[in-house]
């Protein structure tokens, strides 16, 4: 079927099967690899993405649920000038390892901070707690979040 | 190539014992890192194993006939087409590529589908019907060793892969003369990877004939040998590429998806195939940490001295070698843990069964002892009525001191600095006090345990590295590395040993990450041995090229002396005039084998004969350089559902000097949280073999709730064969969690918890049991 929407700011119209999982769509047909895949049954988190603005599984949406959307992934962050307060804190503080499940904790954090702009520590652990992550122990991502929050705080207040 | 992060704030020249953020951190949080999971391509073969799904038998017939007639599907490949060996495997290659006999576990692989699509591909493989004569499996180690068992390989005696028997001093004589005897049996489960990355990889073959892998691996120059071995290729004619792993702890070192890949490319044409194994696939088909049976009776005098020590240990290795006899064998090295112990009698077994494979995973078979021996130490603490952490600091091993196998400590030892460190802090310190907090219906424990870990491959099998660093005609550095960056950071640590030794930014280092036709052969990215031994390659690299630049700079410049020069940043400067040269130019002076420098480093080992069997030598024992810790866990029970939350977390490692205090700390982290998995809810439900919970939903690993924030100190002692003093930092901290938290579990509910992990479930049973102990 024909679908229009929004992704990363560029105005879509892809034909793709009704069916077809958002994750593929991105992946395999936009080529947008940084949205990964790592369960396929939505519990992970890897394939994170934002759907006008709020978190949602690329693997267990569907391509005919695109229609209309506003669409943000991984690569829609930033610019080659810019960088997410988001991503830049968690370059700087450690919160990246391997770095597969990055741009789904990162999706994550950024609706986080949206829902809850000054989150306590338990606060953001509750709000990545849907994002697996092997590598970390998690401190250093709670850290990150914990600075990106003050950065965003700081740049509203100027 | 990858191109460094240059937008952090700490521009300049790379300095060791800095926290800059990692070279791969800012292309990982864009989302432009490329996995090989990342690599698809026109015209793309998807390719996808047929599993056995039966636990053992023997394979009569495979039918392709429906699946050949499924629009799409390419082509049903079996054993039949294989010409090299159809065998992989690391010490004992008993693992066929796919079953040309018999089926030894459910993820044995029977058939490979090639197939236009993903959707074609999976009906092609519902569709092949397999034919097997089912035969008893042996799903338990202790009752795979008894006579009559069936047989997993028809060849090998009572299932048993490895035996190993360690006896000093006068062995278990020695408990005659002991005050005190502390006797348990313990038990640890299958552990999972579960790396967000599952085995994944892309090949092809290239114009000229050689089979490119592009694969998700810890080992990509012995993939290669495996890859032409088992498909009967010339080693020349496989090429492995290594991008960065989505985490790997193990499970990557060996073959995963990558001989079948190979086969499959090799049937192909000259499209590109992709084999990705799903979760469950993983789960089933993966191998595991070994799970554990372990018998120990520890002998003390009544002053709390360690006297004698009865180990006997059964790992299950499931049905292939993989790494198992290895994993044993460092288990029972480890297995008297960080003390000095005068009589020991030490025996293992690694037994085959039909269970999942086991193999590498970070700790390598001592998580499973360390556990034991840590408990042990707070049982007999509790005999002795003394202090768990002062019995600790009376036996803890010092430089000079033999550990349990005989060995003599010659490397940096800082175990009690370690211990201290945790007696300082007023977690323990205040620890009586904290406990009396718990709310109503809630008990505290605190629990503390001494961690050891060898780091390299032993005394027998080579530990080296071959760094090579290039002067680019750019006038950057490009390092060469050959040990594989599964996440761990080491390729970052390359870069800034790199930038340290030659004056240089982060911009101006590249990196070229491990591919068998780039890089030069450097070992496994395992046993806590990537940064020291490539490290130490790569100081000897850095170090011959920077001689070689600055004297053909003083050459150039007419200056008599090297010691004037220096380079800095992007050139190169004469100190006395200030007079520069651009590297860019520079390099234009340079031949370009100038340009390159290399240099191999071998890992020092263990030189005394302790009277240790050829296959254990051979097997890794002993080490000659080991990391240490002590970690304490403070634990929450919830007295009326058994759940525990673990509320303070915090060790202090010694792992020599930190040349990246950030990458450090994260190795330390990532091992407490993977420990606390398997303390508290990892484990595999297995059914004759069956894996009961081969999702993410029913095979628990931490989530960000379940974690605390850890506390982690550095001892930084210096260790003079390290790398600027370093030790392995990589595994060492894996081993703290589960004891830790299991003797501050028995401190809190009165009662031990001998088999793990200490789930709910468990805990409230003991819990109740010693309730009816006091009413009865």
């Amino acid at each position: 079927m024909n679908i229009q929407f929004r992704l990363n700011g560029k105005i879509m119209e892809i034909e793709a099967p009704p069916d077809r999982r958002v994750v593929d769509v991105l992946r395999k047909d936009l080529g947008l690899t940084g949205t990964k895949e790592s369960c396929a049954a939505g519990d992970c988190g890897a394939c994170t993405i934002l759907v006008n603005g709020e978190t949602r599984l690329s693997c267990l949406m569907l391509a005919a649920q695109l229609q209309d959307r506003e669409i943000t992934t991984v690569e829609g962050l930033s610019n080659a000038d810019s960088l997410h307060p988001v991503q830049a804190a968690f370059i700087e503080h450690g919160a990246v390892q391997c770095g597969f499940c990055t741009s789904g904790m990162v999706l994550a954090t950024v609706h986080l901070l949206t829902r809850n702009p000054y989150p306590t520590r338990s606060e953001i652990r509750a709000g990545i707690a849907g994002n697996l992550c092997r590598c970390t122990g998690y401190h250093m991502i709670v850290d990150a979040v914990e600075k990106a929050a003050e950065t965003l705080a700081s740049e509203e207040d100027s | 190539m990858k191109t460094p992060f240059i937008r952090h704030s700490k521009n300049g020249p790379l300095q060791i014992g800095a926290s800059i953020p990692r070279h791969d951190a800012y292309s990982k949080v864009t989302g432009q890192e490329k996995f090989a999971a990342d690599y698809y391509g026109e015209n793309l073969v998807w390719a996808g194993a047929k599993r056995a799904g039966i636990a053992h038998g023997i394979l009569k017939k495979v039918d392709c006939e429906k699946a050949l007639q499924v629009p799409g599907v390419l082509c049903v490949l079996t054993h039949e087409h294989i010409s090299g060996t159809n065998r992989q495997g690391v010490v004992r290659k008993d693992q066929p590529v796919l079953v040309n006999d018999k089926v030894r576990h459910r993820g044995d692989a029977v058939a490979l589908v090639l197939a236009d699509s993903e959707e074609a591909l999976k009906q092609g493989l519902v569709l092949i019907q397999c034919t097997f004569e089912e035969l008893a499996g042996v799903f338990d180690p202790e009752e795979a060793m008894k006579p009559g068992a069936p047989l997993v390989h028809d060849d090998i005696a009572q299932n048993v892969l490895l035996h190993g028997e360690i006896k000093t001093g006068s062995g278990i004589e020695a408990e005659k003369e002991s005050d005190i005897i502390v006797e348990a049996c313990f038990s640890t489960p299958h552990q999972e990877h579960a790396y967000l990355e599952t085995e994944v990889g892309w090949a092809c073959v290239e114009a000229d004939g050689k089979l490119k892998i592009v694969c998700s691996t810890q080992t990509p120059f012995r993939d290669r040998m495996e890859v032409a071995e088992a498909l009967g290729l010339e080693f020349s004619g496989v090429r492995i590429v290594a991008p960065y792993a989505g985490g790997a702890f193990g499970g990557k070192d060996g073959v995963t998806v990558q001989t079948l890949l190979g086969l499959a490319a090799l049937n192909a044409g000259s499209r590109p195939v992709k084999m990705h194994w799903n979760r469950e696939e993983s789960f089933i088909s993966g191998t595991k940490r070994h799970p554990a049976r372990m018998y120990y009776r520890l002998g003390a005098k009544a002053d709390g001295t360690l006297h004698s020590l009865s180990v006997r240990l059964y790992y299950d290795t499931g049905p292939y070698d993989h790494l198992g006899g290895v994993v044993l064998t460092l288990g029972l090295e480890h297995s008297g843990g960080a003390y000095r112990i005068p009589h020991v009698h030490l025996r293992g077994w690694a037994v085959y069964t039909n269970n999942p494979i086991g193999g590498a995973f970070r700790g390598f078979g001592v998580p499973q002892v360390n556990a034991a021996m840590e408990q042990m130490m707070d049982m007999l603490a509790a005999k002795l009525n003394g202090d768990p952490l002062t019995l600790r600091l009376r036996n803890a091993l010092r430089k000079g001191d033999k550990t349990s196998v005989g060995k003599t400590l010659v490397c940096s030892t800082g175990l009690i600095d370690c211990i201290q460190t945790v007696s300082g802090h007023p977690l323990w310190k205040n620890r009586n006090a904290w406990k009396s907090e718990a709310p109503r219906f809630k008990r505290r424990g605190i629990g503390i345990a001494a961690v050891m870990q060898g780091s390299g491959y032993g005394p027998v099998v080579p530990d080296y590295a071959n760094a090579k660093v290039e002067l680019t005609v750019e006038g950057a550095f490009r390092v060469y590395c050959g040990v594989v960056d599964m996440g761990q950071g080491n390729a970052s640590t390359n870069a800034q040993i790199t930038g340290s030794i030659l004056g240089q930014n982060a911009t101006s280092i590249e990196l070229v990450l491990p591919d068998t036709d780039r890089t030069l052969p450097s070992g496994s990215a395992s046993a806590s041995r990537c940064t020291y031994t490539f490290g130490n390659a790569l100081i000897g690299a850095a170090e011959a090229l920077r001689k070689r630049i600055l004297q053909r700079a003083a050459d150039l410049f007419m200056v008599p002396n090297i010691e004037e020069m220096v380079l800095v940043n992007g050139a190169v400067k004469h100190l006395t005039t200030g007079r520069e040269i651009g590297l860019s130019q520079f390099a234009q002076f340079l031949n370009d084998s100038e340009r390159i420098s290399v240099h191999h480093f071998r890992a020092p080992v263990a030189q005394e004969d302790l009277g240790i069997s050829a296959n254990l030598r051979l097997h890794g024992m002993p080490h000659t350089l080991f990391s240490f810790g002590a970690h304490l866990a403070a634990v929450e029970i919830d007295e009326l559902t058994g759940i525990l939350r673990i509320e303070r977390y915090m060790c202090a490692s010694d792992c020599g000097k930190v040349i990246n205090p950030q990458i450090y700390t994260q190795q330390i982290h990532g091992g407490v949280g993977q420990g606390i998995g398997y303390a508290i809810s990892e484990e595999l439900n297995l059914e004759r073999g069956t894996i009961l919970n081969p999702d993410l939903s029913t095979y628990i690993i931490p989530t960000a709730k379940d974690v605390p924030d850890i506390e982690s100190h550095a001892i930084e002692l210096y260790e003079p064969t390290g790398p600027f003093g370093l030790k392995g930092v990589g595994e060492v901290a894996m081993n703290g969690p589960l004891p830790a938290i299991a003797n501050a579990v028995a401190d809190a509910c009165g009662t031990r918890v001998h088999e793990s992990p200490l789930t709910a479930e468990r805990i409230l049973r003991a819990l109740q049991s010693k309730n009816r102990e006091k009413t009865g």
